[in-house]
């Protein structure tokens, strides 16, 4: 693949980083406004795609790495389930960590309010995981088909 | 007739999607097809439980005052959009590599499993 | 000859689907039920969330997301197999 004109490498250049702000914004506020964990990990993959498309695969390999990706996607998965683990003295994903004192332990004011990021217990942990595997796993799909199709070129053109 | 204009939108997304699936011979084709009736399906499932003049279930700045839509159809649409991406992405891989082997992504030309 | 019975078939089937369209209940008037408005009224005060469509997802229902996670990862790893070169 080649890479693309001056105006679009330009554009990549500047928009690059806020798609990766919007996205991360969109996961850890979860428990607050519409989105959570899917969404937000899918922003934040469409953001790679951008950079795969503008600068073609040579130029992409500097910065997306496969491996890398795969370790992000397998530690998000433990983390979801070792954290639906702690809560088994009273039954399976049990929000042990809602309205107590400690970490993301404020009480919510019953009624429309403006909204604390301190509250939800378990859940703004659980977005985050599911966000980092979604994002992984996304990012390993795009790389992996974009290396397979330089592979399967047809025979006479090539 | 506007009243149940949705659910009409909902036939006839899964009948175009069906009739891909029937009378089409290219791969990518089919692979639209089946999304086309996984968005059918997605969409029935989230006009299930509109109630009339409410607002999204959030507490966040939400209006004074008035009722809210049932949150229950919209978790289980969440799940069923990942589900398709998973098999979307599945079958779009599957046509890369039949293409590899066969040199062709017709289905009239790649019937027999041969070597 | 199976062309015409298939183009037959679809035709009865999507106008069997519009005439179930025309006979549903009216958009607008769900069926009701006491298990959304137990999550509508009672999610602000167990969880301590804003968002009652998230609790749904990952504390009420959360047996289902695990499920959904596991697809994910299924479907990364059978991409994974396909594409891997064979050396000798």
């Amino acid at each position: 693949m080649k890479e693309m004109s001056r105006i679009v490498r330009t554009i990549t250049n500047l928009l690059y980083g806020f798609i990766m702000v919007y996205g991360f914004y969109v996961i850890v506020h979860g428990h607050l406004t519409p989105g959570g964990g899917f969404q937000g990990g899918a922003i934040v993959a469409s953001a790679f795609a951008l950079l795969l498309v503008t600068y073609g695969k040579q130029g992409a390999e500097h910065y997306l790495h496969g491996d890398i990706f795969s370790i992000i996607e397998s530690t998000g998965l433990v983390l979801f389930i070792a954290f639906a683990f702690f809560g088994l003295g009273i039954t399976f994903f049990y929000n042990f960590m809602a309205n107590s004192g400690g970490l993301f332990g404020n009480t919510a004011v019953i009624g429309v309010n403006p909204g604390d990021l301190n509250t939800g217990g378990t859940i703004p942990i659980m977005n985050m995981a599911v966000g980092l595997e979604v994002l992984a796993a996304l990012g390993v799909i795009i790389l992996t088909m974009a290396a397979g199709s330089e592979s399967t070129e047809k025979k006479e053109n090539s | 007739m506007i009243g149940n204009f949705p659910y009409i939108a909902v036939a006839i997304l899964i009948g175009l999607g069906i009739y891909t699936l029937i009378f089409k011979k290219n791969l990518i084709k089919i692979a639209i097809g089946i999304t086309l009736i996984e968005n059918g399906a997605n969409l029935f499932l989230i006009t299930i439980g509109y109630r009339k003049g409410s607002v999204a279930p959030i507490y966040t700045q939400a209006p004074e005052g008035l009722k809210m839509v049932l949150p229950t159809p919209q978790a289980l649409t969440l799940t069923s959009i990942v589900i398709g991406v998973a098999t979307t992405a599945l079958i779009l891989s599957i046509a890369m590599i039949i293409y590899k082997k066969y040199g062709t992504i017709n289905t009239d030309e790649v019937r027999r499993l041969k070597e | 000859m199976k062309k015409s019975i298939f183009a037959i078939a679809l035709v009865f089937f999507v106008a069997f689907m519009i005439l179930a369209a025309y006979n549903m209940r009216q958009f607008g008037e769900p069926v009701i039920s006491e298990m959304d408005d137990y999550y509508i009224n009672n999610a602000q005060a167990e969880t301590g969330a804003n968002n009652v469509v998230t609790t749904i997802v990952f504390d009420y229902r959360g047996f289902d997301t695990l499920g959904e996670a596991t697809v994910l990862f299924t479907a990364v790893l059978g991409i994974t197999a396909l594409f891997r070169e064979v050396t000798k």
